[in-house]
């Protein structure tokens, strides 16, 4: 039997309650509607009940809204989150969503866009508490890790799950030092990838931090996916999906074994899909290699230069290397402090062993 | 005297039946407008082919700025030239290395 999802509201207006409870009963899922005017009284009641849904308001006298929002991000981090206000200033807006929250509305656009706010609220229903962590929706912790270090940031993480806190130290770009459940270093880290959801939020850096870990990233990621995979279906036959997964493990397993920073594989216009690993900046990246490719090969045949081998090029932040192949051409990423000599044997090994 | 007159003769004949075209080889600088302010390659390469390769190595730059990486260095590597540019305010600074089977390496 399908069960009826159980929805919050919290204001300290009690007409304007009322009309809320009104609007909510045009919900198609036909959710359980319950009001309170308090924000301890809210608290008091997700404490025995469970609620799918808070709509809270922003301005109530004694706890406000983002009080409130801070204590439920703590202790119900489960609980979908909408901020229902009649303050305009974009500064609750970003406050509201800096503390997770699912959707930040206004109170005059509500009246306006009823349909739109009621679409919206069945979508944050429906949606299958299937983890990701709060505050970059539908993002895992992998991604925000590799986000982060992928940008070359400095900044501590901090990781809420419940009653449980973690916290990933990054400076540059690099994990160096994790906490969590006791636990210090990469042992801490693998316990911390574990958590299927939760929030987080960006701390200021301290780069003075001890590093304790001293793996790379890619290859923590690669080896705790590897046993969360296994400790998940040990021997169940491999489906199309999970035999794609395996290749992308392996080829994230050559590209941390090369310490190749990313690698982007560009076929020729309309003649098939973009695979890339490693970069955010896919289509940039490929169209730039196509292009560069193109214009190397008319310029070699132009000064009768013979063909075209490969183009080698850097920045301050990585070198790039283009193998140019009959069917398609092959971005290799690297860093900057990786020695240029070696980086063409390396890059073609990489090529070489992509498709086998 | 009747040594290097024969060789020079021998030299201008051989010269006069057969001729391989070389690969430029030298540096060139072109400003951002792709125009190339200096050059050491031989005059025997006509101006439009320097500007093709100032304006071609200009573009890869331009193209990978719009791409979110900028570059401060690319190089080409044909089988029988390479071709080293360095990015300059907008414009670029062009090294060509004609290659041989005793070159070194290519990086």
């Amino acid at each position: 039997m399908e069960t009826r999802h159980k929805i919050l509201v919290l204001d300290d207006d009690t007409d304007w309650l009322k009309l809320s409870s009104e609007m909510l009963t045009h919900l198609p899922s036909k959710p359980e509607i319950r009001t309170v005017t308090s924000g301890a009284r809210a608290l008091a009641l997700m404490e025995t009940e469970p609620f799918r849904l808070l709509i809270c308001d922003l301005k109530m006298p004694r706890i406000d809204g983002l009080q409130v929002l801070a204590i439920v991000r703590r202790r119900f981090p489960e609980l979908r989150t909408v901020v229902l206000s009649a303050l305009e200033d974009e500064e609750f807006r970003s406050r509201a969503y800096a503390l997770g929250v699912d959707l930040f509305w206004l109170k005059t656009e509500m009246q306006r866009n009823m349909q739109m706010y009621l679409d919206c609220l069945e979508s944050l229903l429906g949606r299958e508490s299937d983890g990701g962590f709060r505050g970059i929706q539908s993002k895992s912790l992998m991604d925000i890790i590799q986000m982060e270090c992928l940008s070359r940031s400095s900044t501590v993480l901090r990781l809420t799950r419940g009653a449980l806190v973690a916290k990933l130290w990054i400076q540059d770009g690099e994990l160096i030092d994790a906490e969590a459940e006791g636990a210090r270093g990469e042992a801490a880290f693998s316990r911390i990838l574990a958590w299927k959801s939760g929030t987080f939020e960006n701390l200021p850096a301290e780069p003075n931090r001890e590093h304790t870990i001293t793996k790379s990233v890619n290859a923590l990621l690669l080896e705790s996916a590897q046993a969360m995979d296994e400790r998940a279906n040990p021997v169940a036959p491999e489906s199309v999906e999970q035999a794609a997964h395996r290749k992308t493990i392996w080829k994230l397993a050559l590209l941390t074994r090369e310490n190749a920073e990313s690698v982007v594989v560009v076929p020729p216009e309309g003649h098939g899909e973009i695979e890339a690993l490693g970069t955010q900046a896919v289509q940039p990246l490929a169209h730039w290699t196509r292009r560069a490719v193109e214009i190397a090969r008319r310029l070699g045949e132009h000064i009768e230069a013979g063909p075209l081998s490969h183009l080698a090029a850097h920045n301050l932040e990585r070198q790039l290397l283009v193998l140019p192949r009959e069917d398609k051409s092959f971005l290799v990423g690297w860093p900057p402090n990786v020695e240029a000599g070696p980086l063409l044997e390396k890059s073609k090994k990489i090529v070489a062993s992509w498709d086998s | 005297m009747g040594f290097l007159k024969d060789l020079f003769q021998r030299l201008f004949r051989f010269r006069s039946r057969a001729a391989v075209q070389q690969l430029p080889s030298g540096s060139i600088a072109v400003d951002r407008e792709g125009n190339v302010v200096t050059s050491t390659v031989s005059s025997a390469y006509s101006k439009d082919l320097l500007r093709a390769i100032g304006r071609d190595v200009l573009t890869l730059f331009r193209e990978a700025r719009e791409a979110q990486t900028p570059l401060a260095e690319i190089n080409i590597h044909f089988v029988s030239l390479r071709i080293t540019a360095r990015e300059l305010r907008g414009g670029a600074v062009i090294f060509l290395f004609p290659q041989s089977a005793l070159s070194p390496l290519p990086n």
